[in-house]
């Protein structure tokens, strides 16, 4: 089967994240994803999927928008988790949200976590604080997420601060798969040396628009397809 | 305890918050985790961790902490400095590592009893 080339930034944050700016609504990430020449996006929101259903209402043909959401755990460990459809990421969702403590969302110190519709118009605000940690361990999270069909595996996993590395120290064996997300500018050659046996997804982690794309992975697919991102995922496992 | 205090007791350099050395301190929290501290820390504590991100300011926000202190020679990031001294949160640094800081500071904090 002949493969085609797409290049793919798997973590953007929207509105929704407190840390994230306005901007980030359906329609300026799509007009930015295409001008950044991306086949594939994912949405990852801080520990809520509430502006998943403004992100996959419409989004443009030649865009694949995958649902999804990074989650902290427990020990501080930010965790990309990706699903196959809305229903499935929205499930997981209010999962979520049943382990997060209910403090409330301090705007001014935080920032605002905007729930917006497709046309990119603020619908609300999310009020409990997003920028926290899940009552769920990172094995937990691994388990409930392969449980309801998703992937996850570690969000930039060399950073000093909410990264594997900085509260875990080593990869844990709970992983299903052998993936790690680096972030741009670090070094994969010196990375594949400390984690045999690991792929690398690259991505931006946007917090803003002109962030988008700058972190981004090449995928060689069929189709712009769930099981060819599962097979890639998989394949990890079986490459050394 | 005033923050003049915790900043001999541990050997301390102020990095923002001069001004503020008169300002007491109700208590100390000792953890590297944020969400812990916001579940745990009270109103007026000073922190002690090696946390540098800036989320650390926003977290004493929140709870309107007396002060962060940083042990064993852990350094804010510069985006740290810049909120902390924008939002008027005190940071503090000691090259002590957080058992013998909070050990000084509850010997201190018995001693005044």
């Amino acid at each position: 089967m002949t493969s085609l080339l797409f290049p793919a930034d798997l973590h953007i944050h929207t509105a929704l994240s407190p840390c994230a700016e306005r901007e980030m609504d359906p329609p300026r990430v799509f007009a930015r994803a295409r001008a950044a020449g991306l086949r594939i996006i994912a949405i990852t929101d801080h520990n809520s999927t509430a502006n998943l259903p403004a992100f996959l209402a419409s989004p443009p043909k030649d865009l694949w928008v995958i649902p999804g959401i990074e989650v902290q755990t427990k020990e501080e460990v930010h965790m990309v988790c990706l699903f196959p459809g809305l229903a499935e990421a929205m499930d997981w969702g209010e999962l979520v949200k049943k382990h997060l403590p209910p403090v409330q969302n301090r705007p001014e110190f935080f920032g605002e976590q905007t729930v917006v519709d497709a046309e990119g118009n603020t619908t609300g605000q999310e009020e409990i604080l997003l920028l926290n940690s899940v009552s769920l361990s990172l094995e937990e999270v691994v388990k409930l997420v392969t449980e309801r069909g998703g992937l996850v595996y570690p969000a930039h996993c060399r950073r000093p601060s909410f990264s594997i590395y900085s509260q875990l120290g080593v990869v844990p064996a709970c992983l299903p798969q052998k993936v790690l997300e680096i972030s741009p500018g670090d070094n994969q050659t010196t990375l594949e040396k400390e984690y045999p046996g690991y792929r690398f997804i690259c991505s931006s982690d946007a917090h803003r628009l002109a962030e988008i794309g700058r972190g981004r992975t090449i995928f060689p697919f069929a189709g712009a397809r769930w099981r060819e991102l599962v097979r890639w995922a998989e394949l990890s496992i079986y490459n050394y | 305890m005033n923050l003049k205090k915790v900043l001999t007791e541990t050997e301390a350099r102020i990095i923002t918050g001069n001004e503020e050395m008169d300002r007491e301190c109700r208590g100390f929290y000792v953890s590297d985790l944020l969400s812990d501290v916001m579940g745990h820390a009270q109103e007026g504590e000073v922190w002690l961790t090696i946390q540098t991100h800036s989320n650390v300011v926003a977290v004493a926000l929140l709870l309107n902490l007396a002060a962060v202190l940083f042990t064993a020679g852990a350094e804010p990031d510069p985006a740290t400095i810049e909120k902390a001294r924008a939002e008027g949160v005190v940071l503090l640094g000691t090259a002590l590592p957080a058992f013998e800081a909070a050990g000084r500071l509850y010997r201190a904090l018995t001693e005044e009893k």
